[in-house]
């Protein structure tokens, strides 16, 4: 994570512990996450479903569904600077929810994209009211005009066509690429320090996708924003992000620049994604999956996360006690016994 | 969206002229007619009715004519003078009998729908959002008591406890000294005093149901997608909570509307009876007991009429709030 650290800290999450308690068990979607987000950087989160990837991201904004979600542990140090660059830090757990101080980070200090873009909206509202109602919660005194000037600016910006017609458009009447711009609208109007887009290419044609992360780049060179990009489309995550990390069953399997990871995967879950995706450049050969699927979410395992469907796995040792994360490499992270 | 009005206007023609022939035709079809009825009860009261009186009381009510004539002669009069018919069993004409029964119907019925949804939305919405909480339990409760328990016990019940603790006869909508008097304040003001206690009754038949709609509506709009997105907007919850899914979950009400009217006709009639209301729907009854079809098809014919209108009602006011219902407007 050195090669982060010229720019100042925006997030410092340590040790997030995100749990679900259901009749059925606990689930613990996020088990002692841990990692930083700086200013204009972009951070990649990569794994399959259920990893805990878009908990972890709803955990920052305070949004897990709760009951039956809940931050159990940990800290999410948030640095609020002003113009001076006097910073003001808040830990996000320890804000009420609902109260007033964390409503004023999200949306203003961080913006989210969701994967949807078809339910993301309401079906009842124009995109323009559901756009401008942002500007309208957190800048007092701004009128009902001037937001609208401004929703109509930002719908240009992010590529809709005849904004000043399609701010009065229903999400019904629009495309599904054409609403992931109006949400990317929505999420930016209020000018974010971070940008957090949860899967927001994954339900788009290809052709699609890649207009939209070119958008999302070319945002958030413009605006000077972090950006935290989840998926699990590693070519996607790879092209988006500065560093990447790779998370599995609530936990940080590796963690390193992209650079790194792409050149020098150390984690067998991290080698055995790579396997699993097709290459231009490679030969011609049959895909390898990763054998088996993840374990029940509720199972307490003592060992590694990872044993069950890992090929290099040492029966007696990955099994016993799990694993620490290690700085195997500087900057490189890795949680696995084959590197300690 | 005046065109779809009017479209939808232009529809009504064709559904109300076979709308009145069904009417019609139905109250026909059992055997025996007003005669048979009316010789019935002169033989119960000891009176011989001969062959012949019987022959002229047919042709007294023009009941000796072919059935596609009656029909027209009926339907012409509606059409061309007003004229609903007579009817025999009041010897009144039908028009006089339903001019006062029929608003009065419907002023019942309207306050008493908007009456359960001001009562039955608050408490649904505050059940889905504390869903399993005590209250949520608690409101269940009173809801199941509330439909299996029959209006009309219940409204014997309230006039019995009315009177004997108060002193007050909670029957009709009118005091006797107003009954026939010309409208006036204090007719109006007697009526209100009379007016609440079908309309909770009436109401409340209604409200247990809508209660569990908005409550599961509400519940599956909380889950969705775009209440997350507003919420990262950094909305407050209360603000949230009303500006978008309750709209979402308030939608099908509005749908309800059309068979709000004969619903809460029909199914009120023991109420209706029980406390002497003057509404259409014992009317209707005692009509189609005696088979009295001028009176009872006109009835018929009235409530699908206004059911129909309250579906176009309907209909008008979803495409006003539900954006997705429009058409053509705002074309690509």
């Amino acid at each position: 994570m050195a090669a982060s650290a010229n720019n100042p800290l925006l997030i410092e999450v340590k040790d997030l512990q995100t749990y679900f308690f259901l009749h059925e068990g606990t689930v613990r979607a996020v088990d002692g996450v841990s990692f930083n987000i700086y200013e204009g950087r972009s951070l990649g989160v990569i794994g399959e479903s259920g990893c805990g990837k878009s908990v972890t991201a709803q955990s920052m904004m305070r949004i897990v569904p709760s009951p039956p979600g809940r931050e159990v542990g940990g800290s999410i140090l948030m640095y609020l600077r002003d113009g001076n660059g006097a910073a003001e830090v808040v830990d996000v757990l320890k804000l009420p929810a609902g109260g007033p101080k964390m409503r004023s980070i999200r949306g203003q200090q961080i913006g989210m994209i969701f994967q949807e873009p078809m339910t993301s909206l309401s079906p009842l509202h124009t995109i323009g009211d559901q756009i401008s109602e942002n500007i309208l919660i957190h800048e007092k005194g701004v009128t009902k005009k001037e937001a609208r000037e401004r929703t109509i600016e930002m719908l240009g910006r992010v590529g809709i066509p005849r904004p000043q017609r399609l701010v009065d458009a229903y999400p019904h009447q629009l495309s599904g690429g054409m609403r992931q711009r109006a949400m990317i609208a929505m999420a930016l109007i209020c000018g974010p320090r971070l940008l957090i887009g949860d899967e927001p290419t994954t339900a788009l044609d290809v052709t699609i996708e890649a207009q939209i992360l070119d958008l999302i780049k070319k945002l958030q060179a413009d605006l000077g924003m972090a950006l935290m990009y989840i998926s699990h489309d590693l070519a996607v995550v790879g092209e988006m992000s500065d560093e990447i990390m790779v998370m599995y069953l609530g936990q940080v399997m590796e963690h390193s620049t992209t650079d790194e990871i792409f050149d020098n995967p150390l984690h067998p879950y991290t080698v055995a994604l790579w396997r699993s995706i097709p290459t231009i450049e490679g030969k011609l050969e049959r895909l390898v999956p990763i054998s088996g699927s993840l374990p029940s979410p509720f199972a307490v395992l003592p060992g590694c996360r990872f044993f069950s469907r890992c090929d290099r796995r040492i029966p007696g040792v990955c099994d016993a006690a799990p694993p620490p994360l290690k700085e195997v490499v500087p900057g490189h992270l890795v949680r696995c016994f084959l590197y300690q | 969206m005046l065109l779809y009005i009017i479209r939808r206007l232009l529809m009504l023609i064709p559904i109300l002229i076979l709308m009145s022939m069904v009417a019609f035709f139905l109250i026909e079809l059992p055997p025996g007619d007003y005669v048979s009825f009316r010789i019935q009860q002169l033989k119960m009261s000891g009176v011989e009715v001969s062959e012949d009186e019987a022959q002229r009381l047919m042709i007294q009510f023009g009941l000796d004519k072919p059935l596609p004539l009656r029909y027209w002669q009926w339907v012409s009069g509606i059409v061309l003078r007003g004229n609903w018919g007579w009817s025999l069993q009041w010897n009144k004409s039908v028009n006089e009998i339903l001019s006062e029964r029929i608003p009065m119907t419907m002023v019942i019925s309207f306050s008493a729908l908007i009456f359960s949804w001001m009562i039955a939305v608050p408490i649904g919405i505050y059940s889905a959002t504390h869903k399993y909480s005590i209250g949520d339990y608690l409101f269940t409760f009173l809801g199941f008591i509330g439909v299996a328990t029959p209006g009309f016990l219940l409204a014997l019940i309230m006039a019995w406890l009315l009177f004997t603790q108060l002193g007050f006869s909670a029957l009709g909508l009118f005091s006797k000294e107003y009954l026939d008097a010309p409208w006036s304040w204090a007719k109006f003001v007697d009526l209100l005093k009379h007016l609440w206690l079908p309309l909770i009754l009436v109401g409340l038949s209604n409200t247990a149901g809508t209660i569990r709609v908005v409550r599961n509506n509400l519940l599956d709009e909380l889950n969705k997608q775009y209440v997350i997105t507003a919420r990262a907007k950094g909305l407050s919850e209360w603000k949230l909570l009303f500006k978008y899914p309750v709209r979402m979950a308030i939608n099908p009400l509005l749908s309800t509307v059309s068979w709000v009217l004969p619903g809460l006709v029909s199914s009120t009639v023991l109420i209706d009876i029980v406390l002497s209301l003057q509404t259409v729907g014992p009317v209707l009854l005692r009509a189609t007991l005696a088979q009295d079809m001028y009176l009872a098809g006109s009835i018929v014919l009235i409530l699908s009429a206004l059911t129909v209108i309250g579906a176009l009602i309907g209909d008008i006011l979803l495409v006003l709030v539900d954006p997705r219902i429009r058409f053509g407007r705002l074309a690509k």
